[in-house]
């Protein structure tokens, strides 16, 4: 399919708090906004990016200047009632902050424009803008929050309030369940991407997803393992999954934490978390799994980490980031307990870490 | 880390050939500087005297011989390497490197075969084993069979059914690639694959599929990374290397990226390979989970330059490091300097890379193209939308996109269809005459995306009259999708200058920006950079308090601008910056050392049009510009630069114009008392007929100002030149042409000269062994000048000195002069540095290019005369006649060859035939076929002949040929031309490879007239049969297999054996 709009010209803006003003032209919803600006580095998948909890709140600055080439695709689901193409059900990010926008898409999946999508999800959009300038001011600044403000709008898009894990986490626990499947997990959603669980469910894994905030521990029918998902903001803030999380860790069930679940299990198990200046946000992050030659290329998007020096002594640090030394990954001394900062899930970026879904299926089986 | 290396060894790739081109010197370059930084020893096996490579101080060793089994196999006797790289030299050396294995070579002298194991690269090199390993992996690939006979050709085609695909085994840039719809085509196709190579292919044909490239890197320790992948705008059917391509690919998705990416991954882990690797795909573009791997290159390719100098990454470097063991994860980002080398770059900006094609210089082609690569050099060009990038780099082809439409006249849609060079042009035009998109994507199969990208280019320059005002917001627009101060100028009845006064005034510039491999994620050190209409504010560059001197580059490679001009370019950047300066390089071939990121201090990969230069300059301010190392792009900037108030370094801008003016030359040529050929200019047949009847047949003919596709002419009577101007597509007062006295049977002599205000201070003479009337860029060189008389040496040094001082030359130049009987004739000059450059700089390892630029900056440089040498060097041309179809495989006055070697020898013979097997050649054992036209030539040749018969060959001859050779009792078996229709025919004897030589020469009036000669002559290139069409090369010929029959082998001498300090 291919297809294209006449974009009407209005003029909008972003000014960041220590005052600098980026000007482009409005092409998403007439809605101003206001929230923390964060840039990724990854050229493509902008569905899945769009549409990914972790970007609760915060305006996305692309640095790969063409945004909106490939359309967006349809809505179609799969057996478990998942959209195929995106990583949840609606868009998560409060603006979108390209350099240009083309007026023409195609692809033979694409069933609308991207521009057409950001109107329908009530999301404000921005091109016209130097985001290679706009991205080296956050990198030496550190990330900021920032105002877009469109000319002649007055409404403002929803404003989120600290605990954005609760925007984006399920209302109820619902159940997925494969054809074949040989154990159960727990997912606690904290903002959980679709190929999370698709990954698990291809793996003979039945999936129970329970809100933030749910008493999994008391599950009926019990369960094999605990996977915490992926989600936004600061790990903090979870206080009541925290100490939750302190009793499933005296258990010797396998757990997988998975980058804010990863936040949220270090925290449990005694560590420390601190903000990055302006986080990691692409899909070439490269991963050493220490003490071995190996390195992978990973996808990733989180402003906070783990400190390393406060992990007590029964957890080690399992993945550094090659490039900044951070810590990608923890695993528990002798628990079959495991968690990445970065997403083996993918969605968007490079496969070469699915393996951990792997591993950690291996342990539910063990 | 410990290395167990001590002394590795290091193929490269010979001289530029389509298909395997400059991407091969920058790798080798690479390569070797890595290894340096490990403190190895190196040897570098490589006869193109004109790379970067081949210089002193990349490798400890350097051999100027041809990368054969043989050369190299003595060569690893005596240097005992105990590691070779077989992947920086391309499929030369590549297929070296196979047969060194086969014949046990490596195993005897334990030598190590670095990076790719030598099994892998057999398995993607043979289309049989190749299927086999993908089927093994489950992953998709063409239905297809590898032949080894006709017969099997014939059923495999039934087998998959037509139309078919074929390509060859262990061949580069797609040799004998196509689409074939016939079981007898398959078979003629079939039989001249097989005279080349062992294996014959036949494919699936994936027809409208996209193509689709990646290029991996692995580790020993099986890390693993894609470095870039890169969208061909053209569909499957038009080699990558003819195809327009971008990177990143901008229809993919997301999961189309990432699903192809893990393939690669899958496919070069399975093959093990330890370096880099190049994966294509073909994908279905209605479904694109349906995909095919086309190809795997288990090697640096093209390919992997252009995404090198696309990302920033440097893939050659790393590759030699992985290749000694390093993991890519301990090896340093040398961009950034603070980020690992195992990371994916992200790009926030599109590259577009487009191929420059040469058809008009080849008589007899289709200009189609297809599956066999044609094109002999390529441009890149970055933005940061697609029609800015596009536009940038159509602008370094010969016209832009909207002068540069095909003006034959014919149904343009047609090219539509059947791809063509100008196509690009043709579908601008198509949409200007009202074709929708939907109706251009029939007709092409390219992807919708790209088409609105060109609608959209082709609408905004429809719209541009001369009644639009030109507000800043319309200029800024018309910026940003890339149209030039000129093509805005030239459609709104403006000059170029007036719109660059516009955009000054309206305050509209370009931004500079960086290319930092991460988009802007980590600080980086880089200064490499290109410019946009797409940003609003520069990235900060480094500052400097040195002098920066601007140093501008060749553009893409095209026949008769080749890496002879990125020599030059690099090792002037040298110069400058061991001088103190700080060098800033303009250029946009990605095939270039002089585009890496270490060969300067800041690199702009830029168009080398004046508005850029100037943008630069503006940018930049530097203390002057360096236009006499980049052949003619850069030399013909030089006046406007100096008109603009830039200091253009060396010889002044007035004089090297004065220079270039064939009028006011002349005149001082006149004035010296400095003989030249007689020449007039023409603007009506009256004054032609008034200077042929002064001067007589023959005359050469050419168009007095530069027009792309007008070649020069030989006329030899009235008919020739009546036909060269009714073909000349323009001929009036304003379009004049050039008329010349053409001497036959001179000499062709050239001097490389350094000047320093007005006095020379060094020169070099080289000696054409082909009379005068082939090409110098064709033409075979000796050096010293063998057969110059003394008298005739002084008077050249005399002349060059005379014109350094006339027109108060400071740096590099070059005269070629014609000598006939003592008396000495000036046939050009050019105030620049010429393709020779390298190639007598090595001979008596001298650096003239050095020289040069200190001259260029005020520097007195070293004077230097010609010492006397006891060995010699002759410089041979390459040509790849065999991949532009159909092509006459004759020289004469316009340049054909795309590239040379040169190899040193104690005398011309040994030199030459050394060269000559460089280039392919391979000595004949029995049958020699003769075509020698005209009764004088065929006495001229007599001795030559008779020395073949004596050395027991088998000689045939055509009729004529043979009756005549019989007569002066040599025996010659006569043999028939394709019109006799008799047996036996020539054709056949050239289709079953019965000649291993031919020799088909003729007065240069007679090659273009007789069709039976062309016939012959392109089925000996057809199927690889030697051949020769010039009475003085193949004298010397036949001396060096005099000299040498009988022995198998030549003497392994490296360079620094010849007597000179290397």
């Amino acid at each position: 399919m291919e297809g294209a709009e006449n974009i009407q010209k209005q003029t909008a803006g972003l000014t960041l708090e220590d005052g600098s003003f980026y000007e482009g032209i409005s092409f998403g919803a007439s809605k101003n906004t206001h929230g923390e600006v964060v840039f990724n580095t990854g050229m493509t998948g902008y569905p899945e990016a769009l549409t990914d909890p972790s970007y609760k709140g915060q305006l996305l600055v692309c640095t790969y200047p063409l945004i909106g080439n490939y359309g967006v695709p349809g809505i179609e689901r799969d057996e478990h009632d998942i959209l195929r193409h995106f990583e949840s059900d609606r868009m998560h990010v409060s603006a979108l902050i390209v350099e240009h926008y083309p007026e023409h898409y195609a692809h033979p999946q694409a069933q609308r424009s991207l521009s057409a999508w950001l109107k329908e999800q009530g999301v404000p959009a921005l091109r016209g803008i130097d985001t290679r300038a706009l991205t080296k001011h956050l990198r030496a600044h550190g990330t900021m929050r920032g105002t877009l403000i469109i000319e002649g709008v007055q409404e403002y898009g929803t404003q989120y309030d600290e605990n954005l894990v609760n925007e984006v986490s399920c209302a109820s626990a619902i159940t997925y369940t494969p054809q074949h499947y040989h154990r159960t997990v727990v997912l606690v959603d904290c903002g959980v991407k679709n190929n999370i669980i698709r990954l698990l469910l291809e793996r003979g894994v039945r999936v129970t997803r329970v809100p933030w905030n749910y008493n999994f521990l008391s599950l009926a029918g019990g369960y094999d393992g605990v996977v915490i998902s992926n989600g936004p903001g600061d790990p903090k803030i979870c206080a009541p999954l925290i100490a939750r999380l302190k009793i499933v860790l005296r258990n010797d069930q396998p757990v997988l934490g998975i980058c804010l679940g990863m936040q949220l299990l270090a925290l449990a198990a005694g560590a420390n978390t601190y903000k990055l200046p302006y986080g990691h946000r692409s899909q070439n992050q490269p991963c050493r799994e220490v003490g071995t030659k190996r390195c992978y290329i990973t996808t990733q998007n989180h402003g906070y980490a783990v400190d390393a020096a406060t992990l007590p002594s029964d957890w080690q640090v399992w993945f550094e980031n090659a490039n900044d030394g951070t810590v990608e990954g923890i695993k528990h001394t002798r628990k079959p307990c495991i968690a990445v900062q970065f997403h083996p899930e993918a969605t968007p970026g490079p496969h070469d870490t699915e393996y951990i879904f792997d591993s950690f299926v291996q342990q539910l089986r063990a | 880390m410990k290395l167990p290396f001590k002394k590795i060894i290091v193929l490269g790739s010979g001289a530029l050939k389509i298909g395997e081109a400059g991407e091969f010197d920058y790798s080798g370059t690479q390569a070797l500087k890595a290894l340096k930084e490990e403190g190895i020893q190196t040897v570098l096996v490589n006869p193109n005297i004109a790379t970067n490579q081949t210089d002193a101080q990349y490798a400890n060793m350097i051999y100027f011989l041809p990368v054969t089994p043989d050369f190299v196999e003595k060569i690893i006797e005596h240097e005992r390497p105990d590691g070779i790289m077989l992947s920086f030299g391309g499929q030369t050396a590549l297929n070296c490197g196979l047969a060194l294995e086969e014949r046990g070579v490596l195993a005897r002298f334990n030598v190590t075969v670095l990076g790719n194991p030598i099994g892998s690269i057999r398995k993607t090199e043979d289309r049989a084993l190749f299927s086999k390993e993908l089927a093994t992996l489950g992953v998709s690939h063409p239905k297809s069979k590898a032949v080894t006979r006709v017969q099997e050709a014939r059923e495999a085609g039934e087998y998959i059914g037509y139309p078919v695909f074929v390509r060859a085994g262990f061949a580069l840039g797609g040799q004998g690639a196509g689409v074939v719809d016939t079981p007898d085509a398959l078979e003629e196709a079939c039989k001249k694959t097989l005279a080349r190579t062992s294996q014959l292919l036949v494919e699936e044909y994936l027809d409208g599929w996209c193509e689709i490239e990646y290029e991996i890197m692995r580790d020993a320790y099986d890390n693993c990374i894609a470095i870039c992948n890169m969208e061909n705008i053209d569909s499957m059917g038009i080699h990558t290397g003819d195809s327009i391509v971008t990177a990143p690919s901008q229809t993919l998705t997301n999961a189309e990226y990432h699903s192809l990416r893990s393939v690669a991954l899958r496919v070069v882990r399975h093959l093990q390979i330890v370096g880099e690797c190049n994966i294509q795909f073909a994908l279905n573009p209605n479904n694109p989970s349906d995909y095919r791997v086309i190809e795997v290159n288990a090697r640096l390719s093209r390919s992997s330059a252009l995404a090198s100098k696309a990302t920033g990454y440097p893939i050659a470097a790393v590759a030699a490091k992985l290749a000694l063991g390093y993991s890519l994860s301990e090896l340093r980002n040398a961009v950034t300097q603070v980020t690992t080398a195992c990371f994916e770059p992200a790009l926030d900006y599109v590259v577009t890379k487009l191929p420059r094609w040469e058809f008009e210089k080849f008589k007899t082609t289709n200009k189609r193209i297809g599956a066999q690569m044609q094109s002999v050099g390529e441009v890149m060009a970055v933005g940061r939308t697609f029609e800015e990038s596009l536009q940038k780099g159509a602008r370094m082809l010969k016209g832009n996109l909207w002068n540069g439409r095909y003006a034959d006249g014919k149904n343009s849609t047609d090219y539509l269809t059947h791809p063509h060079d100008k196509r690009l042009y043709e579908i601008i035009h198509a949409f200007d005459k009202g074709l929708d998109v939907a109706a251009v994507h029939a007709k092409t199969k390219i992807n919708t995306w790209f088409l609105h990208k060109l609608a959209g280019l082709a609408a905004s320059a429809r719209v541009l009259t001369k009644e639009m005002p030109l507000s800043k917001e319309t200029l800024l627009r018309l910026k940003q999708q890339g149209f030039s101060d000129n093509d805005i100028g030239t459609r709104t009845g403006r000059t170029e200058e007036e719109i660059r006064k516009l955009r000054s005034d309206l305050n509209v510039y370009p931004c500079v920006k960086k290319i930092d491999t991460l988009a802007a994620e980590f600080p980086s050190q880089t200064n490499y950079c290109y410019m946009t209409y797409n940003a609003s504010t520069d990235d900060e560059r480094e500052y400097t308090d040195k002098r920066k001197v601007i140093i501008i580059g060749s553009g893409p490679y095209s026949i008769g601008s080749s890496v002879e001009f990125d020599w030059c370019c690099v090792n002037a950047t040298r110069t400058l910056r061991l001088l103190g300066y700080y060098t800033i390089v303009v250029n946009c071939n990605p095939e270039t050392v002089s585009t890496d990121y270490d060969s300067s201090d800041m690199l702009y990969f830029e168009e080398l049009t004046l508005e850029r230069v100037l943008d630069i300059v503006h940018k930049e301010q530097p203390w002057g510009v360096v236009v006499s190392v980049g052949g003619q792009v850069p030399n013909g900037l030089a006046l406007a630069l100096s008109n603009n108030g830039v200091r253009v370094l060396g010889t002044s801008a007035q004089q090297i114009d004065r220079a270039e003016n064939r009028k006011t030359f002349s005149a001082v040529l006149d004035k010296l008392g400095i003989a030249q050929p007689a020449w007039v200019e023409a603007a009506n047949m009256h004054d032609i007929e008034a200077f042929v009847h002064r001067v007589g047949f023959p005359v050469l003919v050419r168009p007095s100002y530069v027009l792309s596709g007008s070649a020069m002419a030989v006329a030899f009577n009235q008919t020739d030149l009546e036909h060269y101007i009714e073909t000349a597509t323009q001929f009036n007062s304003e379009h004049p042409v050039v008329l010349t006295q053409f001497m036959n049977n001179a000499k062709e002599i050239e001097v490389d000269a350094v000047g320093y205000n007005g006095t020379l201070v060094a020169y070099a003479v080289c000696e054409h062994v082909e009379n005068a009337g082939i090409h110098s860029g064709d033409a075979t060189m000796v050096i010293p000048a063998q057969k110059v008389y003394t008298k005739t040496m002084h008077a050249l040094r005399s002349i060059t000195e005379a014109i350094a001082k006339e027109f108060l030359i400071s740096g590099p130049f070059n005269i070629q002069f014609l000598a006939k009987q003592n008396k000495v004739f000036v046939i050009e000059c050019n105030i620049r540095a010429s393709r020779t450059f390298p190639f007598i700089s090595k001979f008596y390892n001298k650096n003239f290019i050095e020289m040069a630029t200190r001259a260029c900056v005020g520097l007195q440089p070293d004077t230097f005369e010609p010492p006397e040498t006891e060995y010699v060097a002759v410089k041979v041309p390459q040509f790849s006649f065999v991949k532009i179809h159909d092509a006459d495989p004759v020289t004469g006055v316009n340049m054909l060859s795309t590239g040379e070697v040169a190899c040193f020898g104690t005398h011309p013979e040994e030199a030459y035939l050394k060269g000559l097997l460089a280039t392919g050649f391979v000595v004949p054992q029995k049958n020699i076929l003769l075509s020698i036209g005209g009764d004088e030539n065929k006495a001229d040749f007599l001795d030559s002949v008779k020395i073949l018969a004596r050395l027991g060959f088998t000689l045939y001859g055509t009729a004529r040929t043979a009756e005549f050779y019989s007569r002066h009792a040599i025996p010659v078996t006569p043999v028939y031309k394709p019109r006799d229709h008799l047996a036996p025919a020539v054709v056949s004897l050239l289709e079953d490879r019965t000649i291993e030589l031919f020799i088909n020469t003729s007065d240069m009036e007679f090659y273009e007239h007789i069709p039976d000669d062309y016939i012959m002559r392109r089925k000996a290139i057809d199927f690889n049969v030697p051949l020769f069409t010039n009475v003085q090369t193949a004298k010397i010929l036949v001396r060096a297999l005099a000299r040498y029959h009988g022995q198998k082998t030549f003497g392994v001498t490296p360079w620094h054996a010849y007597g000179l300090n290397v």
